[in-house]
């Protein structure tokens, strides 16, 4: 089946079942209910003082049961960091346990290790809202059985409460933790921050072990999860690499490039009509899209705004905004250094939010949808505003989704930020490799060579010339690009489908190829 | 050239000749001007590489508003003239010329360009020519190069080279250079033209950069070569005119065109009188600032 954006869609593919082609960013969620029945949540009991303390992880692993084919999850808090998801699948493959769906939040460097469970068939799916380094590599050629499902963030919430993901083991790693399961990436050694995406994982999966290498007396405080959700909690020696994990501070780029482009979206933004008092601002941690908030910042100061709240993937650059008083809130779903763990302990204005409230569209009412201004990376982004930030030019699965398509879509104002080309390689493109967001929901690009607005928006175009910013018209833009890189060669992919990246509704909005290894 | 030129030129960026990704981004980031550079910035072997580099970027890229000149070597090396042979044809809004010295210099320099010229069939107008004063002995010659050609339309200054001439060390304050820039600045004021100064090195000193960009504002240099894309805000922030500054430009402007409907040959402003100077001044402001004066008609 042809979805809206002209994609070919599998009609159904083994073990998803029938599947639906996105037919636009809002023509399901506008409906108000979720069409796809909700699971219930299941429940257990426990005989009163009963311990929930094992010695360790394998014993908490065969304490669930585990069986070939069964779901396990992970939240990916701990970055590059993370030692706690390749010891729990190597435990799994060591048991013998085969066809089992891996479902991480994201996978990352650190997961790499995992590629041989893949080609020994212990791994046979997996759903994750990015995927990078060698396993992308590995799921792009061919390796993976079942086709990898790349969800956004909102977006894996919707498919635990809908059973698309139905987790039979929840592994949840944190910096601190009580016998009985209260748990928090705020504090201890390995403190992360947030705990925001394995919220949903504690409340729905089967079995919840929580995993620690810092067990406090009861009660750990304040609990992100709470032992009426944990089955098991274990302490290990280490969840992790604290460098990787969260370190120091997240400094603003001195990429003149990365600088130029954030300093015209902050201009934008500022002429955009939508920069007034209560202003609510997510911008992500990389590059030009932190820089943004570096000169929104200052503008804000000279021009004495005073936003609402930010949103995010939280940086202590933004941790820095809240305790200036340039936002009354901090709303973290996942924190990005130390300094964010400190915040979200001592501030209660810096609140830890779960992946649901932040960006689920199917509830009453997620921050996402609340969002005034969001600036957002891109991998590609062609004439139609419809952007990839999944698979790289070679056609290789090597970024995330995220909320970036959530964040999208809720926003007033969407605005990416990206070079027209990066070496040799053309960002702005007539079509993108793979889409992730619809250019339904992105109104304005902005590159080093000048800015595009969505035709949607003819408004925000006016204003943004008014004020005398270069607008450029994206085909024009697309053309000079090509001018200078040339025509890239087409990448060779074979007709199987190793990838489906799923809108934040459920739809299919794309499908990623094998790509043909080179002769 | 200088006659017919609106052009502005606050900020004039460096971009090592050899340095593809930086010559194809060098304009778009707000320079009035880019500076190909083939002379300092490119080791000796690889002088040639640079050269064929340049000549595609300048006859490839769109560098939009951006005012393009092409640092050669000197003649007196053994690269000026392949410099001159590969660059002149292409008619590059200027090339920058270093360690000029004196008008015989100067004569050599736009004999050879005017030969090649016109053995291309290319008027001897269209590309200007930046001399720049990097030593003692130029310092001295500046009047005389300043007015040696009406293609001459900009004089620059090099710091470094000029410290090292002067066997002195540089010093943040730059004392050793104050007197080689004000003759400098007399010259071009002299005869009309451009004076740009020379860059300031520590890219990660904003506050340095825009305390030396306000002095040497203020002792009349029209624009600062800078060597990193960072630096070009805060140098065009300094030489934007003031909001008072551009009120004022804008009343006697407004005055000027009400007296010439009028004609009345001098007017007064808040009971001064206005005159060319004052005019020519309120232009210049508004010009800087970027308004367009057909929108006081």
């Amino acid at each position: 089946m042809i979805n809206k954006l002209g994609k070919n869609i599998p009609e159904q593919v083994d073990g998803l079942g029938k599947l639906q082609a996105f037919q636009g960013a809002f023509e399901k969620i506008k409906k108000g209910v979720m069409e796809e029945p909700t699971v219930p949540a299941p429940n257990r009991a426990k005989m009163p003082h009963q311990s929930k303390l094992v010695d360790t992880l394998k014993e908490a692993i065969e304490k669930c049961n585990p069986k070939d084919g069964l779901t396990i999850s992970f939240h990916h808090h701990l970055r590059g960091g993370d030692e706690v998801l390749v010891p729990v699948m190597n435990l799994l493959a060591n048991m013998g346990i085969k066809d089992i769906t891996l479902a991480s939040s994201s996978l990352t460097g650190a997961h790499d290790p995992v590629v041989p469970l893949i080609e020994n068939g212990t791994i046979t799916r997996i759903f994750s809202s990015g995927i990078r380094n060698e396993l992308g590599k590995a799921i792009s050629h061919g390796k993976l059985k079942h086709p990898v499902v790349i969800h956004s963030h909102g977006g894996r919430v919707r498919d635990v409460h809908t059973g698309r993901i139905s987790v039979d083991i929840a592994v949840i790693a944190t910096s601190a933790a009580d016998c009985e399961g209260n748990a928090t990436g705020s504090h201890g050694p390995s403190a992360f921050g947030s705990l925001g995406y394995a919220a949903i994982d504690a409340r729905y999966a089967k079995n919840v072990i929580v995993v620690t290498d810092n067990l406090v007396d009861f009660p750990c405080l304040p609990p992100s999860i709470t032992q009426n959700f944990v089955d098991h909690v274990v302490k290990v020696d280490s969840i992790g690499d604290a460098k990787k994990i969260a370190t120091g501070t997240t400094r603003i780029t001195k990429s003149p490039m990365d600088l130029h482009i954030a300093k015209v979206a902050s201009d934008a933004i500022v002429n955009s009509g939508y920069f007034k008092n209560g202003i609510s601002f997510q911008v992500g941690a990389g590059g030009a899209s932190l820089a943004v908030a570096r000169f929104i910042r200052e503008e804000m100061k000279k021009k004495e705004i005073k936003g609402s709240y930010l949103l995010g993937g939280v940086t202590s650059y933004l941790v820095d905004m809240l305790e200036e008083g340039f936002f009354d809130a901090l709303f973290d779903v996942q924190s990005f250094d130390a300094a964010v763990s400190r915040s979200l302990y001592e501030n209660n204005n810096h609140v830890e939010i779960s992946g649901g409230m932040y960006a689920n569209p199917y509830n009453c009412g997620c921050l996402t949808n609340k969002l005034d201004v969001v600036v957002l990376g891109a991998l590609e982004i062609d004439t139609d505003f419809n952007v990839n930030v999944i698979t790289g030019s070679d056609g290789e699965i090597r970024g995330a989704s995220g909320g970036h398509s959530d964040t999208a879509a809720g926003a007033n104002l969407t605005v990416v930020v990206c070079p027209s080309f990066r070496g040799r390689i053309p960002i702005v493109k007539k079509q993108v490799n793979t889409i992730v967001t619809p250019g339904e929901t992105v109104d304005i690009l902005v590159t080093e060579r000048g800015l595009c607005v969505n035709p949607a928006k003819p408004e925000l175009e006016k204003n943004l010339k008014e004020a005398g910013l270069w607008v450029r018209d994206i085909k024009e833009l697309e053309e000079e690009v090509r001018g200078i890189c040339g025509e890239p060669k087409k990448i060779e992919y074979t007709d199987k489908i190793v990838g489906l990246v799923e809108y934040r509704d459920g739809s299919i909005i794309d499908v990623i190829y094998e790509v043909k290894n080179k002769e | 050239m200088a006659q017919n030129r609106t052009r502005k030129r606050r900020t004039m960026l460096y971009i090592p000749g050899n340095n593809p990704g930086m010559l194809q981004q060098g304009s778009v980031y707000g320079a009035d001007s880019v500076l190909l550079d083939l002379e300092d910035a490119v080791a000796l072997n690889q002088k040639d590489a640079a050269r064929t580099l340049v000549r595609n970027i300048v006859k490839s890229i769109n560098f939009y508003n951006c005012e393009v000149t092409v640092r050669l070597n000197h003649t007196d090396t053994p690269f000026g003239d392949a410099d001159l042979e590969e660059i002149v044809p292409l008619q590059p809004d200027a090339v920058r010329f270093p360690k000029t010295e004196s008008v015989e210099d100067l004569k050599k320099l736009i004999d050879r360009i005017e030969e090649i010229e016109n053995k291309h069939n290319l008027p001897h107008d269209k590309m200007s020519i930046h001399a720049m004063i990097e030593t003692a002995k130029g310092v001295r010659n500046v009047f005389e190069i300043a007015e040696y050609s009406k293609r001459v339309d900009a004089i620059t200054i090099g710091g470094q080279d000029l410290t090292a001439d002067m066997n002195i060390v540089k010093t943040k304050d730059n004392a050793g250079i104050d007197y080689a820039r004000k003759q400098i600045v007399m010259a071009a004021k002299a005869n009309r033209i451009d004076c740009i100064d020379t860059v300031y090195a520590d890219v990660d000193d904003d506050e340095g950069l825009k305390e030396e960009t306000l002095y040497i504002k203020k002792i009349g240099f029209t624009g600062k070569a800078v060597i990193n894309p960072r630096q070009i805000d805060i140098v065009n922030n300094v030489f934007m005119p003031t909001e008072a500054e551009i009120r004022k430009a804008a009343k006697v402007y407004r005055g000027w065109i009400d007296a010439k409907r009028r004609n009345l040959g001098v007017f007064a402003i808040d009971g001064k009188m206005v005159d060319a100077p004052v005019m020519a001044r309120a232009k210049y402001v508004l010009d800087m600032a970027e308004i367009d004066l057909s929108s006081f008609e």
